[in-house]
């Protein structure tokens, strides 16, 4: 699956979307997905609380692993995806659209967040 | 001596295939062996309900032949192999001196003098030397077949018929831990009813030259009855479930047959003395620790290494862990001291990454076919 042109992309795999009302949507990407292979639960940031960027704000696990999830940006939780809660498979099916993870009130952003191309060449793809 | 520089991995007779079908490769013991094809789920339960095609040419098989291979190998290993049937096959082990034990394997008697030992690849080499040490004083020999044969296995309740569809072997008569020399799709293979994912089903020792064959034909044969290709992802899943252990998780060098519940394989009353017997008289009777199986009430999946705790102290181990497909929740198998043995015990937890999550203790294993 390509990596949609719109987003911006971390080193550690999340995805996050340009802000809509100061508010952008977070997630992993579908070569993060494919790595974990089948994920069967999520834990995500509380409603609420503040994410940073760089640091750990959840986990991920899969069949064989457990991974930690990174915040991209800094700033408040607003909304979680309780559809991927209740069915992690969606991090896999649709880990750019679905399997969203949560939603955060950007406060900072770090200056380098990858394009699509630039991620697509640091995944070797 | 100089350490050797790691090899380049393995490539076994399949690996073109496997890449063709878009494999998740993964480097396992120094092969490069197929992860998963898709999801592993999916192939988990594939086996479960229908069929799965695995690769496991990355088994190291020993051959031993001679008129005196059978009391040799009573002599190297701990069971009683001399008793074996010629076309049966059995579950054994190979211990150390001190009862440590060296691996877990699986022999088949295909004549009088004719035995092949199929060991695990992280240790094929290490029982090929200790084997050919232990029998030097007997009329046997010792053959390195490792590349002699690429093993495909046909798991799950849709195996027999797939298989029926490719052989005229008599697979109704097979019975499970037996092997007979037959052809299946043309190509000449050891058919033996053996497997590590709890299913019914076979493991074929061919030719590398006929494996793609082999592979194609059952493929076609199994795909209408909906069988995958497998990677060792749901390998390690389906054993799991099944309470079949995996060496370096459940079976160590550290450990005897006793410690992992498996002491039925040392045979103390076959002819001959064998190598580990007095160490393993004495742990048969100090059970220290015990193998049970955990469930967890919440969702977040014990990982070997885990503590497992009760009452804020540490009582165990978890071995191995996973998310079981067939029970919809984490499962793992620990070692835990003998007083937090028993089913159903209370209060005991895993050491989730400082959380102490609860589990319940149940025994082995978490899954049994019922036809």
């Amino acid at each position: 699956m390509s990596n949609p042109q719109q987003l911006r992309y971390s080193k550690e795999h999340e995805w996050v979307s340009a802000a809509e009302a100061g508010v952008s949507t977070v997630g992993i990407t579908s070569h993060a997905a494919d790595a974990l292979g089948d994920v069967v639960y999520v834990q995500l940031p509380e409603v609420g609380s503040t994410v940073t960027a760089g640091d750990t704000c959840g986990e991920l696990e899969s069949t064989k692993s457990v991974s930690d999830l990174y915040a991209p940006v800094t700033g408040e939780v607003t909304e979680v995806n309780q559809d991927v809660v209740d069915d992690p498979a969606l991090v896999n099916s649709a880990p750019f659209e679905g399997g969203w993870l949560f939603k955060v009130k950007v406060s900072e952003e770090p200056g380098d967040l990858l394009s699509a191309d630039e991620y697509a060449s640091f995944t070797g793809n | 001596m100089m350490t050797p520089t790691p090899a380049a991995p393995r490539r076994t007779a399949l690996d073109a295939l496997h890449r063709a079908l878009g494999a998740t490769m993964t480097d396992f013991a120094g092969w490069d062996m197929p992860l998963r094809y898709g999801s592993e789920r999916d192939e988990h339960n594939a086996v479960r309900t229908r069929a799965g095609l695995f690769d496991l040419s990355h088994m190291g098989e020993i051959t031993v032949t001679g008129p005196q291979a059978g009391q040799a190998l009573d002599h190297a290993l701990v069971g009683h192999i001399s008793a074996i049937a010629v076309g049966r096959a059995r579950y054994t082990m190979i211990c150390q001196e001190d009862g440590g034990i060296l691996d877990d394997l699986i022999v088949y008697r295909l004549g009088e003098s004719e035995f092949v030992v199929v060991a695990n690849a992280s240790n094929a080499q290490v029982v090929l030397d200790a084997v050919t040490a232990r029998v030097a004083g007997f009329e046997a020999d010792v053959r390195d077949d490792r590349d002699a044969y690429a093993l495909i296995a046909v798991q799950g309740p849709e195996s027999p018929a797939i298989l029926a569809s490719l052989t005229d072997a008599d697979l109704d008569g097979l019975k499970y831990y037996a092997g007979l020399p037959g052809t299946v799709a043309g190509v000449p293979a050891l058919i033996a009813r053996t497997g590590y994912t709890g299913e019914d089903g076979f493991e074929l020792f061919v030719a590398p030259a006929d494996a793609e064959k082999l592979w194609q034909a059952i493929t076609e044969a199994g795909s209408p009855a909906g069988l995958v290709p497998c990677g060792l992802s749901c390998r390690d899943t389906l054993r799991l479930e099944a309470g079949m252990p995996l060496y370096g998780h459940e079976l160590t060098a550290d450990l005897t047959p006793f410690d992992a519940g498996l002491g039925r394989v040392v045979k103390f009353d076959k002819p001959g003395d064998f190598v580990g017997r007095e160490a393993l008289r004495a742990a048969a009777d100090r059970p220290v620790r015990k193998l049970v199986g955990l469930v967890a009430e919440g969702r977040r999946v014990p990982r070997a290494g885990y503590p497992v705790v009760a009452d804020g102290k540490v009582i165990g181990e978890v071995t191995s862990g996973a998310p079981s497909p067939t029970l919809g929740k984490p499962i793992a198998i620990a070692y835990v001291d003998a007083e937090h043995a028993a089913p159903g015990t209370e209060g005991v937890g895993v050491d989730i990454r400082g959380t102490h999550e609860p589990y319940e203790v149940v025994a082995l294993p978490f899954y049994k076919r019922t036809r």
